[in-house]
């Protein structure tokens, strides 16, 4: 885990990095974040507290606790990766430590989301072409360099054509994955809606 | 692309603009907020410098973290109380009503606001809690959303997102006696998957869910995301209207029929176009108990666990972990495992008519002397209901420690937790590794009735025996 945490910004159009593969589908947000962690008001510390669970009992054996992952900062999962609970955490515990991408056969709908609004692109591929990688990184190092113009994913032995939803590619190509500003944006449409809805009208008993 | 069903409309009614790249700003009329997931996000208002939009549509609990032994301030746990210290002053700073512990409307975010009356038909809901499909029992478009989104909410009062696809799934027939919501759902999901509703809201129909009361039909739409689908919804009918009427927060006198005119205009048509339908002959199912480490992995109460040539290729390498996890055996009966810990509560399964059902159980019986108890009511609301009733006192006699209300045990943020390797029956949603606070403790879900069973044989049993 980095010692020094800096957000992403702006625009992302390349990520190059070290891949790490984690094996298993449905692996949930409890998982990747045990909801004792949850307790802070801050996601400052828990990038270290990443797989806790899973990663005491492998004693050491974990991907997130191989030397020769320190560095990585593409994981590489199964199928419907961050089932589960809606937590935040989850992916700001993965970017604490150093993920920059997922790449996954399919992720679950709102840790998609979640990842998508903090700056992490997750790509998906065929089971084989997931198969293909994690086998790859078992043996060797494996680095991709990713493209999010074209979404190819080039190494030295290995070329992927990624997935990605066309909506979240545009936001990271913009640097508009942080939706605040594009939401307020139309403020006066937002006003207009308001000022629609049937129900805004006969709720003057709400709070 | 589905056309003219109630999730087409309410989401046409409450889109602000088409964004670049094609998702869509949508206005969300209620938002609900609790102390785990709002902080980071009132920081992130801080530090962009930006106010609450519209205050009054987002209203705030306290339940992840409250302790269920002893409520009293401040908590014993120092983490816990600094939580809800944060959220009671980011409430009072931005204005936003806040039902504190004591206030009398304190509980699970997703009991309260229905019982509030504050979920509505044709109303987008969203909380930072995957759970939030609850509401779509309603009518309402409702779904979990993480901390940037509250954010989001917070400032805008909107969300950016893409539209969901619309699965229809239609029970037939009606549930058998001793079969509940939480065995038709776990059914359900058994059925189709914990992933087959990603990118889908499911829409619950058919003659099984009409016959199925408000809490109940909660309990379906709750579970929603363990399917896949971050959205569950149940088109509005008079069972809908006439809980809603009188509610503390509902429309009264002529806003009342005004809502009540509008409220039956909403519904899918006839003629909608779906994007899948799934039918399933819901008098087919039997009280069901999950095995696993998924809410997918279940089975009827007197089936064997899968053998692993039984199951789908996708499934054989889930299931492995499973038995390893749980120390079960393929071919191995669910039926007559022991349990150590029974817990009856949760957003899922602690509303009233669900401590009613177990508490006809335990009537005049005893705990197993092995079996560690504990219910815990969904809400302020709920517990001072039991009490009237005399439920409280049909638990306490029979061995179950009677809890303050709180999330408790179903993700086990407080001091509720198992130890070790304990099994649980559970009436929460979700048997994940590790979830109910040790990081090797078992968890079998199955309906409140059929915890009860659990609790007073020390071992799974099916509940038909209890009651029929």
């Amino acid at each position: 885990m980095k010692s020094e945490f800096t957000p992403p910004i702006g625009k992302i159009s390349n990520i190059n990095g070290q891949c790490i593969s984690l094996l298993g589908n449905d692996i949930d947000t409890d998982r990747i974040i045990p909801a004792r962690f949850l307790k802070c008001v801050n996601f400052d510390s828990l990038g270290e507290s990443v797989f806790e669970d899973d990663r005491k009992t492998l004693k050491g054996k974990h991907p997130f606790d191989l030397e020769k992952n320190k560095n990585a900062s593409i994981l590489v999962v199964n199928s419907n990766f961050g089932c589960g609970s809606s937590r935040e955490h989850a992916p700001q515990a993965l970017i604490r430590w150093g993920i920059k991408a997922i790449i996954g056969e399919s992720f679950a709908d709102i840790f998609y989301s979640n990842c998508i609004a903090i700056g992490i692109p997750c790509f998906t591929l065929p089971k084989k072409s997931i198969e293909e990688i994690q086998n790859y990184c078992d043996n060797q190092f494996l680095f991709l360099e990713i493209n999010l113009k074209s979404s190819l994913a080039k190494s030295k032995d290995l070329n992927f054509n990624l997935e990605i939803k066309e909506s979240s590619r545009k936001m990271f190509l913009s640097g508009e994955w942080d939706a605040t500003s594009t939401l307020l944006e139309n403020k006066n449409l937002i006003e207009k809606k308001f000022n629609q809805l049937p129900y805004i009208k006969f709720n003057t008993n709400f709070l | 692309m589905s056309q003219d069903t109630l999730f087409d409309k309410v989401w046409d009614l409450h889109k602000v603009s088409s964004l670049p790249g094609g998702s869509d700003q949508i206005f969300i009329g209620l938002h609900l907020i609790h102390e785990v997931t709002s902080p980071q996000a009132f920081g992130a208002l801080k530090d962009k410098n930006l106010k609450v939009k519209f205050p009054e549509r987002t209203v705030a609990t306290v339940d992840h973290i409250v302790p269920t032994d002893n409520q009293s301030r401040p908590f014993k746990d120092n983490l816990a109380e600094q939580m809800i210290e944060t959220l009671e002053k980011n409430c009072l700073e931005h204005k936003i009503k806040f039902f504190n512990i004591g206030s009398g409307n304190q509980g699970i975010v997703h009991v309260v606001a229905p019982e509030l009356g504050l979920t509505q038909p044709g109303m987008t809901i969203a909380c930072g809690d995957s759970h939030t499909s609850t509401h779509g029992a309603f009518g309402s478009i409702a779904f979990g959303i993480g901390t940037s989104q509250v954010r989001d909410v917070l400032a805008t009062q909107t969300i950016a997102i893409n539209k969901l696809k619309v699965r229809q799934i239609w029970c037939d027939k009606k549930l058998s006696n001793g079969v509940f919501a939480k065995d038709l759902v776990l059914h359900i999901i058994h059925k189709l998957g914990v992933k087959a509703g990603v990118g889908f809201a499911y829409e619950f129909a058919g003659p099984a869910i009409d016959e199925l009361s408000m809490e109940e039909r909660m309990t379906i739409c709750n579970m929603s995301i363990e399917g896949g689908a971050r959205c569950g919804y149940i088109n509005p009918d008079d069972k809908t209207f006439s809980y809603i009427k009188n509610k503390l927060c509902a429309p009264k006198s002529e806003h009342w029929d005004k809502a009540l005119t509008w409220w039956e205009s909403l519904k899918s048509d006839e003629n909608s176009i779906y994007d899948d339908v799934i039918k399933l002959d819901a008098s087919k199912v039997e009280p069901t108990v999950t095995w696993g480490i998924t809410p997918s992995q279940s089975i009827s109460i007197n089936q064997q666990i899968p053998f692993l040539d039984d199951l789908s290729s996708n499934d054989k390498l889930i299931a492995k972990e499973a038995y390893e996890y749980m120390s079960f055996k393929p071919g191995q009966l669910i039926k007559d495992t022991p349990v150590d810990v029974c817990f009856i509560g949760s957003c899922t399964n602690g509303r009233i008519s669900d401590l009613r059902v177990a508490a006809k159980v335990l009537k005049g019986k005893k705990v197993s002397k092995n079996v560690k108890a504990f219910a815990v009511p969904g809400s302020e609301k709920v517990a001072t209901e039991a009490k009237q009733e005399g439920l409280d006192q049909i638990f306490k006699d029979s061995g179950f420690q009677w809890r303050e209300p709180g999330c408790s045990m179903c993700l086990a943020m407080n001091s509720d937790k198992l130890i070790g390797n304990q099994v649980s029956a559970s009436s929460s949603n979700r048997n994940f590794k590790g979830r109910q606070g040790s990081p090797s403790g078992r968890t079998l879900l199955m309906s409140p009735a059929m915890v009860a069973a659990a609790a007073v044989n020390g071992k799974v049993s099916d509940v038909r025996e209890f009651i029929n």
